[in-house]
């Protein structure tokens, strides 16, 4: 399930739901990200989402991630919108008849999201609004699944 | 047609959404028309990891506008 969250949103709970009713699965991993104040230096991020686009793209991730790795489901959930420091921004949740794969898969989902999600992020700071895009380490990541 | 600007893109602008009528025929001209207006947006179109989406699907070079409702450009992409 794919769900992009204009609110905040509460991991624990989506994790619980995830997991509930599993009686073969074996194996849950997740993966929670929180928007970070960089020291101060971050006191908001705007994160722009192209509304129709942007799910189509992450839903293409999970399909390639269910393939390569068969997952029996993912679960993943991302904030757009204002978010503060502190707040969860994504969660992915992978499950899977073994460990392995799960922990596995919630890597490569990861960094895929990182460099290929249709999301802008704006860090906004005490000397101003930056544009953050993916990093030479975001490249080198999601390049390991080549 | 509607066109889109996203990221830092919007930002140079001073858009994020606008109608092209009449629509142009394809991509390389609605990037013309939109360079005729605005040398550094259109500078900025054809810059590093710029893609653009027809009917929010990617498209790779050159495509045909011919009944598109709508055209976004998207700079790199950055979640998590």
């Amino acid at each position: 399930m794919i769900r992009l969250a204009a609110e905040p949103f509460e991991p624990g709970a989506e994790l619980a739901r995830f997991c509930a009713g599993r009686t073969e699965t074996g194996a849950v991993a997740s993966f929670v990200g929180i928007a970070r104040a960089e020291g101060g230096q971050a006191t908001a991020l705007e994160l722009q989402a192209y509304p129709g686009f942007t799910e189509i793209e992450i839903g293409r991730m999970a399909d390639a991630a269910t393939q390569r790795f068969c997952l029996a489901d993912v679960l993943i959930v991302h904030r757009h919108g204002a978010i503060a420091p502190g707040e969860p921004i994504v969660m992915v949740a992978c499950a899977s008849a073994h460990r392995r794969e799960a922990f596995q898969a919630c890597d490569y989902l990861m960094d895929y999201l990182k460099s290929r999600a249709p999301f802008w992020k704006k860090e906004l700071g005490p000397d101003g609004a930056r544009w953050v895009e993916p990093t030479a380490r975001d490249l080198e990541d999601i390049a390991r699944w080549d | 047609m509607r066109v889109l600007l996203f990221g830092r893109l919007g930002d140079l602008a001073g858009w994020r959404e606008r109608p092209f009528d009449p629509p142009p025929a394809t991509l390389a001209e609605l990037k013309r028309r939109i360079a005729a207006e605005d040398a550094t947006l259109g500078e900025a179109l054809d810059g590093p990891g710029v893609q653009a989406a027809v009917d929010r699907a990617l498209v790779r070079g050159e495509a045909t506008l011919a009944g598109a409702a709508e055209v976004a450009f998207l700079p790199p992409m950055s979640g998590g």
